[in-house]
């Protein structure tokens, strides 16, 4: 028995959505051992995404400076869900896959919405608390600010 | 390597708003990065960019090689300033630049650990026949007894991951020696993650003096003089001046001439000061440690030398080079810098951080401020207590004692305490105004002006 992509992507999501925090599997004798704590991507798929970030972040820069508090309100009634940490935003598990979350979408404290990355390490961002997501806020590829709101969501 | 049109600045404070002022008068942009407490603060307001890297506590927010080698990148800077302190002396963020293709504005981080190893630096100094105080290394307790013996009492045990007057142990006696090695050990693993302690014999009534030199990296190293700075307290300098008062054109040349030394030998890039316990009775010098960094005191060699030593150092950064010859480079006149802290010396000095109700600086001739504090400012608990810098510049170091003692009267800093009342005994106690104290000395006249507040 072999693995596909595919195999190791459905346990990727498995690890992620259960509350373990490592797992190792044994198929005769091929090893695959998972980490919660971050992943490091591919280097070229990361290095693409450094390279294409860096002109956005260009383009970025020739509007004028944002204040050093951004504006955070959102609709009424909802609650922000802030980048827990400075790096590049992800709102897919890959580029081409469906998002982890959309607006309209009903969510649980544990629910994955994101990925921020930092130097290459992967890090998973979750909802925080139960409830609907009303507006998504952070683009997807976009450098996010430590405490910036992803999205808001009406708590349930 | 690419022009540097845009700096991000990993640090806060006073630093870095002096970055930005030399960033701006070269055209360059500046990205700032704050933890969550400094959001508002002065420098970041004068930033062309911010972004927020983390929470108040350093260990998440500027002490974080990763997220802002990440900021630097998302940001399109070209180069990182890492100011003093922070991460600017340790080797990630260096080594995280050089993997990255941005420019480090500092030395390599092969240089940074060079020095930073304390027993390193030693045998670099010897190597490049700069005098080191009689010592070696201690592994174990024979060692360190042989070496005691050798060197006489007192003597100094020291980490070799330590510096800055951190992990540092005298031993008055013999029978001091077992118990203090064991300690400084255990305690040099458990604050620096290097276990290794060398020892030194103690010079008691030495006084600092330290060299700023300019590497360009391939082995040419110029001299902008020495800065004395004896006033200190528990390791921490507070009043530092250039040139060292009372020592002849000679000695000076000597110890000028074994900074160049040092930092030739190790091709040293951009800015650094050498340090040298400095015997002044005897006229010896001894090599203490090379830092690696801008220092908070770079400003006294600024005034007397006209260099502006950051755009120098984001010259050497971009590939330029040294810009100036030693002939080129002439140290006219005396000046003195006071650190005014957010400290209040009659409580032992313990620091004041909170908002700062008013502030107003000097504005005179021949007085420079470097600060990050206004009326309004808040000063947090997680960071240093330094509020500002005043620094004053005069034809001769009398002349600048008195110009000193106006610009410290005429501050006025109210809604946290301060050392302004203490620098201005300081600058107008007679062992100030002869010149030439030792390091021990701020601490005597501390317990005599009975500074601190009576205890029990």
């Amino acid at each position: 028995m072999s693995l596909t992509a595919r195999d190791v992507a459905e346990i990727v999501r498995v690890l992620e959505e259960s509350s373990f925090d490592s797992l190792e599997l044994d198929i005769n004798g091929m090893q695959l051992r998972l980490k919660r704590s971050g992943a490091v991507a591919p280097q070229n798929e990361a290095a693409q995404t450094r390279a294409a970030d860096r002109n956005a972040a260009a383009a970025l820069m020739t509007a004028p400076a944002p204040a050093a508090s951004p504006v955070v309100s959102g609709p009424a009634g909802t609650t922000p869900v802030p980048a827990p940490l400075l790096g590049i935003f992800y709102r897919a598990p890959k580029p081409g896959e469906p998002p982890f979350v959309q607006a309209g979408d009903r969510v649980r404290a544990d629910s994955i919405i994101g990925i921020i990355e930092v130097m290459k390490l992967m890090n998973t961002v979750r909802a925080g608390f139960d409830g609907e997501i009303v507006q998504i806020s952070a683009a997807n590829g976009e450098l996010v600010e430590y405490g910036q709101p992803l999205l808001w969501l009406r708590k349930s | 390597m690419a022009a540097i049109r845009r700096v991000l600045i990993a640090n806060r404070g006073e630093i870095a708003l002096r970055i930005m002022r030399s960033c701006r008068k070269l055209g360059i942009e500046t990205v700032l990065t704050v933890s969550e407490a400094d959001r508002d603060s002065l420098p970041a307001r004068h930033a062309d960019r911010v972004v927020c890297i983390g929470p108040a506590p350093s260990s998440q927010s500027y002490l974080r090689p990763d997220t802002i080698m990440q900021a630097a990148l998302s940001t399109d800077s070209q180069a990182i300033h890492p100011g003093y302190g922070f991460l600017s002396e340790r080797t990630q963020l260096a080594m995280l630049c050089e993997e990255n293709d941005v420019a480090f504005i500092g030395p390599t981080a092969a240089q940074i650990a060079a020095v930073g190893d304390k027993l390193r630096a030693r045998a670099h100094a010897v190597a490049a026949q700069v005098p080191v105080v009689p010592g070696g290394p201690v592994s174990t307790q024979d060692d360190a007894e042989a070496l005691f013996e050798h060197l006489g009492a007192p003597v100094l045990i020291k980490a070799v991951g330590g510096g800055g007057g951190r992990g540092m142990k005298l031993v008055p006696t013999a029978d001091d020696l077992p118990g203090a090695v064991q300690m400084a050990a255990a305690e040099a693993g458990a604050a620096f993650g290097d276990g290794r302690i060398y020892m030194e014999r103690y010079v008691a009534r030495g006084r600092h003096v330290e060299v700023q030199v300019l590497g360009d990296g391939g082995g040419r190293v110029l001299h902008l003089g020495e800065r004395d700075c004896s006033v200190q307290r528990r390791y921490q300098k507070l009043v530092e001046e250039t040139p060292a008062p009372g020592i002849s054109p000679e000695l000076r040349a000597r110890i000028c001439n074994a900074a160049v030394r040092f930092a030739a030998a190790l091709n040293y890039r951009g800015a650094g000061t050498v340090e040298f316990l400095l015997d002044a009775q005897r006229e010896a010098f001894y090599f203490l440690e090379m830092n690696a960094r801008i220092q908070v005191e770079h400003p006294v060699t600024e005034m007397v030398s006209g260099v502006d030593l950051i755009a120098e150092q984001i010259a050497i950064a971009a590939g330029q080079g040294l810009k100036l010859t030693q002939e080129q480079i002439a140290l006219q006149g005396a000046a003195v810098e006071c650190r005014i802290n957010a400290e209040d010396p009659r409580a032992d000095f313990m620091p004041s951080p909170g908002r700062v109700t008013t502030a107003q600086w000097p504005k005179m001739e021949g007085v420079r401020v470097d600060t990050w504090i206004e009326t309004g400012s808040m000063v947090p608990p997680y960071y240093d207590s330094l509020l500002g810098k005043i620094i004053v510049h005069a034809s001769t170091r009398e002349a600048a004692i008195v110009r000193m003692r106006e610009a410290l009267a005429a501050t006025r800093i109210e809604g946290v305490r301060t050392n302004l009342e203490f620098q201005s005994a300081v600058l107008g106690s007679d062992d100030f105004a002869a010149g030439g104290v030792d390091t021990n000395w701020l601490g005597q006249f501390i317990q005599r002006e009975d500074w601190e507040a009576p205890r029990g």
